[in-house]
């Protein structure tokens, strides 16, 4: 079988502007996940039944269900009523940021709930006010904690960011598609599109492994492993 | 200083405390001993409200801390507290260990709060450990220094669950000894503790709980040669 590198270095530009875009929708994907992922772990822990409810439900919905009919839905259903004809870029956005939302609620929610009783006892048994304790004690120990499985969480996005190409957003995999119609060739277009993915989330679970390590102060000096493996549970697709 | 009117807490279904009645006064150090289980902890995790009251009253100077409405915080900051466990901060330095409520809480400048905690720690006998973290402390060394974080937010009362039961018995001593000066210098103390030796030296009462109850308080050498009550005898014939 012959390889044919032109094909690769031809479409070479289109792919790294996919990948930008993939990098793009990614990372803000993760940001607004982050901070809806913080409300909802917030609001998971209420102590009152009702309340909490909706955030516990939010969680099961979006974990429950895969992340490919969410797109659907998000760009088919939702963002017409916003926007008309709906972005696919926006919508592949919103779908990861409502998606990794759930998944960040949990890492918070886990991480401080990791945090030994103790330290928030001899906290408050020093005069300090709820928001103090959870400020200069629980959060800066909760997020060391938290650095893995927020990286992980980051890593599984960038890839599943590739589901966008089915509605056409021009991420890395779209562009993949897109020579591997022109060419009628797989291999070349396939596999440059997942050396590239690949380099991405090397170069991400290093960045991982550089902040456990800067962030690990002596209560928790482990060593740093690097994880490409998906580690989330049910959503499958 | 402190007084405990009918003081009843429960887990559930659990009574852990049926009705403690006792008054402290200023500068006295109070010992209480008793069995696993019969509510010491609880008891004493109860002055500071860190185990909410379930029923009678807790005055601390005066405040009723049972009342929902006074705050709390106010008054934990006149009411130090040292653990089984230490729970030092392991993400915070020695000194930043102890400077860390006075600055947030009393709102102390940061120089004088460093001070501070530079004396405490020159009295506990750690100057040199003010740069390190706790996990590379030695147990007797990590409850030396919870106790000068305690103190640096200078309470008038000191209150010690079992401060020595989670240490190799080679390093008690440096902890009692510490206590033993607090004591000297007037420090107002409740220390649970099965050190019966630290209770007769140090302990101006004892206070014997069993199911939920003080049963027996007397001065120390009172209570330790001349015990009155039945399950006293029972437990210090087991401990002595
Ligand atoms: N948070 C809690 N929830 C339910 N039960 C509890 C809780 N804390 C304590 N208890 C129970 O209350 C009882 C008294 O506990 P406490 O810790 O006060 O005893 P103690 O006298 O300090 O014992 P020890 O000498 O073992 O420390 C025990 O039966 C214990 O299991
Ligand atoms: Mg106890």
């Amino acid at each position: 079988m012959d390889f044919r590198w032109e094909i690769i270095s031809e479409y070479l530009p289109f792919f790294m502007r996919g990948l930008g875009y993939t990098i793009l929708a990614s990372l803000i994907g993760f940001l607004i996940g982050a901070l809806i992922g913080l409300v909802i772990g917030m609001g998971k822990s209420l102590s009152n039944p009702i309340l909490r409810l909706p955030f516990i439900w939010y969680v099961n919905i979006f974990r429950g269900t895969p992340l490919l009919v969410q797109i659907f839905l998000i760009h088919f259903a939702v963002m017409p009523i916003f926007i008309k004809p709906p972005e696919p870029l926006i919508s592949l956005i919103v779908a990861l940021a409502l998606n990794s939302a759930a998944y960040i609620a949990e890492i918070f929610r886990a991480g401080i709930n990791s945090i030994d009783k103790g330290q928030r006892e001899a906290a408050y048994s020093l005069g300090m006010s709820h928001a103090q304790v959870l400020r200069h004690v629980v959060l800066p120990q909760a997020f060391k904690r938290m650095i893995p499985p927020l990286g992980n969480e980051f890593i599984v996005l960038v890839k599943d960011s590739s589901l966008g190409a089915v509605i056409a957003a021009p991420e890395l995999f779209y562009w993949g598609r897109v020579a591997v119609g022109a060419y009628s060739r797989v291999w070349e277009p396939y596999l440059a599109v997942a050396v590239l993915y690949f380099v991405v989330c090397l170069v991400l679970s290093y960045v991982q492994s550089f902040l456990e390590r800067k962030y690990a102060t002596d209560d928790q000096r482990k060593k740093p492993k690097k994880n490409l493996r998906r580690t989330r549970g049910t959503a499958g697709h | 200083m402190i007084s405990v009117k009918n003081l009843k807490k429960t887990f559930g279904e659990l009574e852990v405390l049926r009705d403690i009645n006792v008054e402290i006064k200023e500068k006295e150090v109070v010992v209480v001993i008793g069995p696993s289980g019969s509510g010491k902890s609880t008891f004493i995790r109860c002055l500071n409200r860190i185990e909410d009251i379930t029923d009678g009253h807790v005055y601390i100077e005066g405040t009723d801390i049972s009342n929902k409405k006074v705050n709390i915080n106010k008054v934990r900051t006149d009411v130090g507290m040292v653990f089984q466990q230490f729970n030092l901060f392991p993400h915070k330095t020695v000194l930043e260990n102890i400077m860390l409520s006075p600055m947030v809480v009393r709102k102390w400048k940061k120089k004088d709060a460093e001070e501070k905690a530079l004396a405490l720690l020159r009295k506990v006998g750690l100057e040199d450990k003010a740069g390190v973290y706790p996990e590379s402390l030695s147990g007797g060394q990590k409850q030396r220094v919870a106790i000068a974080r305690a103190l640096c937010m200078e309470p008038k009362v000191m209150l010690f669950d079992e401060p020595t039961s989670a240490l190799d018995p080679e390093m008690v001593g440096e902890v009692l000894e510490v206590m033993k000066q607090l004591a000297q210098e007037g420090m107002t103390m409740i220390v649970v503790t099965h050190e019966m030796g630290f209770a007769r030296e140090v302990g101006d009462r004892v206070l014997f709980m069993d199911g939920g109850y003080i049963v027996e308080e007397a001065k120390p050498d009172d209570i330790f040669s001349n015990p009155k009550e039945e399950r006293t005898k029972a437990f210090l014939s087991k401990v002595l």
